[in-house]
């Protein structure tokens, strides 16, 4: 008890079981499986990566690069091997420790790509397309995880984002389709079915304020309620007004954003687009910076960590909560809007098909915040996209195996790397005033 | 001295809620530049009182005058006008954000929609500097000790030019070090024109800063005093309307054989953390082992797992000489220990269930109370009704449901369940926090018994008071280990105090304190 400065005591125990090394464990099989599969192929077997622009009849601007399949997997597999294993030791002293952290990077950057080389297998794929198409897919799913942010970060759980875009995508459609016969323009006419179906959005999260916040129901039990009333109330106004007529109308049009569609390659398939697509990178910006440089981000953020504490500051939390909710309905209106205006130009019962789902669950994957959330859409448009792709091609086995792995991936990677996602702490509670 | 003009004055305040006298015609004065002290039990309408004069509640009757005018305060932005500034028993604080956010929050500084931060932390640093309140503008409240969390919140009321200060409870959480800290800070701003309003239960801090004291008791004044002409005696007397033995009365301990010795302890906390790193022990029957130390340092930990709520990682306990690492709850308690747990309401009870079964909670599948699968209610009554009786629980009501007892009833029942056994070895985890004084009392006397009756006492409290005068030897504990025994006679209460700064013996900085 004498010593002033007893060392603390290092000692290690033989062997832990950490995340860490599960992920490692995860990697060295997953290598081993790449290398054994890669030395099974015909070392002949080339994938041929273009990057042409999407609109067919123009010549390819870049040149192709041929890869040859079997030798870059075996390659991979290797990576993975040596990688996992280091991992798996976990080494102590700070130089190995961080080679081995860098491969793990590695590895994880290098996975995409790895799986479309591996799908394309002796075919060409077209990657600027994939890109562009994971871009377009992603968008609803960016949009409405941006509309749960909202919600969210101010302290009310919105699992009724799948219902408000729903209720949009129906009104939207139905201002459209009613006003194709008079004499409006169709821009004007679409411009307006867009705001009508922003405004439905709002109105639904109205209902959703109102019960939530002002009657303190369970924030899960009114989103369900809403979730439940958008497929009756949409298919009703779909048999009723919607069918009986031919329902179909022209797509928002395309806009080329002046110098950057000049751009080789992606100036045609990135940035000549449709609208909402191009709204989706707006919102981003819009969402991170008022969340995070502005007064009403400070005091929205306050309200979904501690309502009580931005209470006695003087700020008055339902008000704030009501017009995140309300804010964050009319963006999920935005995203219903691309179902039926942007990507289909008609509607269908159901067409969400639980994208406001896929949304909650990009905006946790993203850990609440814009920029995550809209990696994590990205990641499930490409998931998407690659099954599209992949069905064109024709690949050997089922399609809905590769589809799986980014979701797969994805899982590893915030089991292993980015730890658990800690939601707004009052997230879920109705704030009652003693 | 009292003429300094007054500067908030509560006249006649009375609030009544459904079926409780809350505040009754209360009369107050806070004079310029001076500290008047609130004192009073749990219940006794201090924080009724604050929450009014901060905007939380609205008065019934009565009026509240700041610097000689009538005001209106409907909310706290009125009283933050005022220039009145609350830090909260519970801090305020939004531990996510930075330390900048959270005193800007609700008074930000802006250029248009967006924040200001250099221009607030600029600000943040010129309080820092005149007041001699030492914070990292940019660090996160999470990483912050209690200490540094308690001078955001001052800083987050200076920063609103708040003239007026109510501090609830301050020194709760504060090592005897870091309320010298806190007192050095409170007489700068004394010093700067500032008047504050303190409030605690603990007597000779309220001697020791105060220019006046009130006393609150159901709701009323019970008296004023000057802390010049009173001693803890009188406070604690006018508080509870009674004589109260303020020192505990205790004979030598008489240390019998060794009932629970404790070898290398390792364990980690909810996180899976490092909390229990090595402790070794020994406790005997018929002694008060306490143990002092800021919570957090792994003394829950520590309790969980010799209570057989928590694994151990490596490292053994003998109880009676029986190895019990591992051994499960029920074995622990059979083997004749009873546990008063730190969190009453989360292990102590089961708040939904009526008295009456949470004082069979760890004897119900007992012959006594049980018969085949059928509990026995009307055992189980008849040994309540005893219980209730011996321990002075009230309302001595037994089918009454535990959440709706006050907390130091709660308590009661927790120790009467423990206590009524046949305890050789009592583990005791903050058995007094947040009760009043008539009740530590009562409890304080039920631990000497039960070490007179020959039982081994283990007492972790985080309130040093308590551990000196209850406890026969004195251990703190410092970051999950053990980092100095001492007998009661040897333990000041500066160098435990150090101690639990996690200052060691020989160490350079004692010179300090």
């Amino acid at each position: 008890m004498a010593a002033a400065i007893k060392p603390k005591s290092t000692r290690r125990p033989a062997f832990k079981v950490t995340r860490k090394r599960i992920i490692a464990l995860l990697l060295l099989v997953l290598g081993i499986f790449i290398f054994v599969e890669a030395g099974g192929l015909d070392s002949e077997l080339i994938t041929t990566l273009t990057f042409e622009s999407t609109s067919l009849g123009q010549e390819p601007t870049v040149g192709n690069i041929p890869v040859p399949t079997s030798a870059y997997l075996l390659l991979i597999g290797l990576l993975f091997i040596v990688s996992g294993g280091l991992n798996l030791l976990d080494l102590r002293d700070a130089r190995p420790r961080r080679v081995s952290l860098a491969l793990l990077a590695l590895c994880g950057v290098l996975f995409i790509p790895t799986v479309i080389i591996a799908a394309a297998a002796g075919n060409e794929t077209n990657l600027t397309t994939i890109v562009a198409e994971s871009l377009r897919l992603a968008t609803p799913l960016a949009i409405g995880a941006f509309a749960g942010i909202w919600c969210e970060r101010a302290g009310v759980v919105n699992i009724a984002i799948e219902g408000m875009m729903l209720f949009a995508a129906c009104f939207g459609f139905t201002t459209l389709f009613f006003l194709r016969g008079t004499a409006l323009p169709l821009e004007t006419a679409q411009l307006l079915a867009v705001i009508i179906a922003v405004l439905a959005g709002g109105l639904i999260a109205l209902l959703h304020g109102w019960l939530s916040i002002t009657f303190r129901t369970d924030q899960i039990v009114s989103g369900t309620v809403i979730n439940i009333l958008a497929v009756g109330v949409t298919s009703f106004v779909r048999r009723e007004y919607l069918l009986s007529t031919e329902a179909g109308a022209a797509k928002l049009g395309n806009f080329a954003i002046p110098i950057l569609s000049d751009l080789p390659v992606i100036g045609e398939a990135i940035f000549t687009n449709q609208p909402i697509f191009f709204l989706m990178f707006v919102m981003l910006a819009f969402t991170h910076i008022v969340m995070f440089y502005t007064r009403w981000g400070l005091r929205t953020r306050a309200v979904g960590e501690h309502p009580h504490a931005a209470d006695t500051l003087g700020i008055n939390v339902n008000r704030t909560r009501w017009i995140n909710v309300c804010i964050s309905g009319m963006i999920a209106g935005l995203a219903g809007a691309w179902f039926s205006l942007e990507a289909t130009g008609s509607f269908n019962d159901g067409m969400t098909r639980g994208a406001g789902f896929i949304a909650l669950a990009a905006m946790i994957f993203g850990k609440w915040t814009p920029i995550g959330a809209f990696g994590a859409a990205l990641l499930f448009g490409f998931s998407d996209s690659l099954g599209i792709r992949l069905q064109m091609v024709g690949v050997g086995f089922p399609v809905q195996f590769l589809q799986m792995v980014p979701y797969a991936v994805t899982l590893v990677v915030l089991a292993g790397f980015i730890g658990r996602a800690s939601p707004p702490k009052a997230v879920g509670q109705p704030y009652v005033k003693e | 001295m009292t003429t300094a003009p007054p500067v908030l004055e509560v006249r006649g305040i009375t609030k009544r809620f459904p079926g409780v006298l809350a505040n009754d015609n209360i009369n107050l004065t806070l004079r310029q530049g001076q500290v008047l002290g609130l004192l009073g039990e749990n219940g006794a309408g201090k924080s009724t009182l604050m929450n009014m004069i901060y905007g939380l509640y609205k008065p019934d009757e009565g009026e509240i005058l700041v610097n000689g005018e009538p005001v209106e305060i409907s909310g706290s932005k009125d009283a933050i006008e005022l220039g009145i500034g609350m830090v909260h028993q519970h801090f305020q604080l939004v531990d996510v954000l930075t330390v900048t956010e959270n005193v800007m929050l609700g008074n930000e500084s802006v250029s248009g929609p967006f924040l200001r931060r250099d221009r607030a932390r600029r600000d943040i640093q010129d309080l820092s500097r005149e007041y001699g309140l030492d914070v990292n503008p940019d660090a996160l409240i999470s990483d912050l000790p209690v200490g540094i969390q308690q001078r955001v919140e001052i800083i987050k009321a200076l920063y609103r030019h708040a003239d007026i200060l109510i501090l609830d409870e301050p020194t709760a959480v504060l090592t005897p070090q870091e309320t010298r800290g806190l007192f050095k800070i409170m007489r700068t701003l004394l010093d700067k024109g500032v008047s504050i309003i303190f409030i605690s239960h603990k007597l000779k801090e309220v001697l020791e800063i105060c220019d006046e004291v009130v006393v609150l008791r159901r709701g009323a004044v019970a008296g004023h005093a000057d802390p010049k002409q009173s001693t803890e005696q009188s406070l604690a007397s006018l508080m509870v309307g009674r004589d109260v033995i303020l020192e505990v009365d205790k004979a030598a301990a008489t240390p019998g054989d060794e009932i629970l010795n404790v070898v290398n302890l390792h364990a980690h906390d909810d996180r899976g953390l490092p909390a229990v790193e090595g402790v070794s022990f020994g406790l005997q029957r018929g002694e008060i082992l306490g143990i002092a130390g800021v919570q957090g340092n792994g003394q829950t930990e520590l309790v969980e797992a010799l209570t057989g709520m928590r694994p151990v990682l490596s490292g053994r306990f003998f109880i009676k000489g029986q190895d019990m690492t591992g051994a499960s709850t029920r074995k622990v308690t059979e083997s004749g220990v009873g546990h008063v747990p730190e969190d009453r309401q989360r292990d102590g009870l089961v708040a939904s269930f009526t008295v009456m079964h949470n004082l069979v909670l760890s004897t119900y599948y007992k012959d006594a109370f049980s018969k085949a699968i059928v509990v026995d209610d009307r055992a189980i009554a008849e040994n309540a009704r005893a219980l209730v009786e011996r321990y002075d629980v009230r309302p001595p009501i037994i089918n009454n449901i535990a959440s709706g007892l006050s907390g130091g009833n709660q308590q009661k029942v927790i120790v009467a369940r423990e206590f009524s056994r046949d305890v050789e070895l009592l583990i005791a985890s903050q058995p007094t926090r947040g009760l009043d004084v008539g009740s530590i009392e009562f409890i304080h006397r039920q631990i000497i018994r039960m070490r007179d009756a020959g039982a081994g006492i283990l007492l972790v409290s985080s309130e040093l008071d308590e551990v000196l005068s209850l406890a026969d030897r004195v251990a703190v504990m410092f970051e999950g280990e053990i980092i100095d025994i001492m007998p009661i006679e040897a333990a000041y209460r500066d160098t435990v105090g150090l101690r639990m700064a996690g200052v060691r013996e020989g160490s350079q900085m004692a010179v300090e304190a």
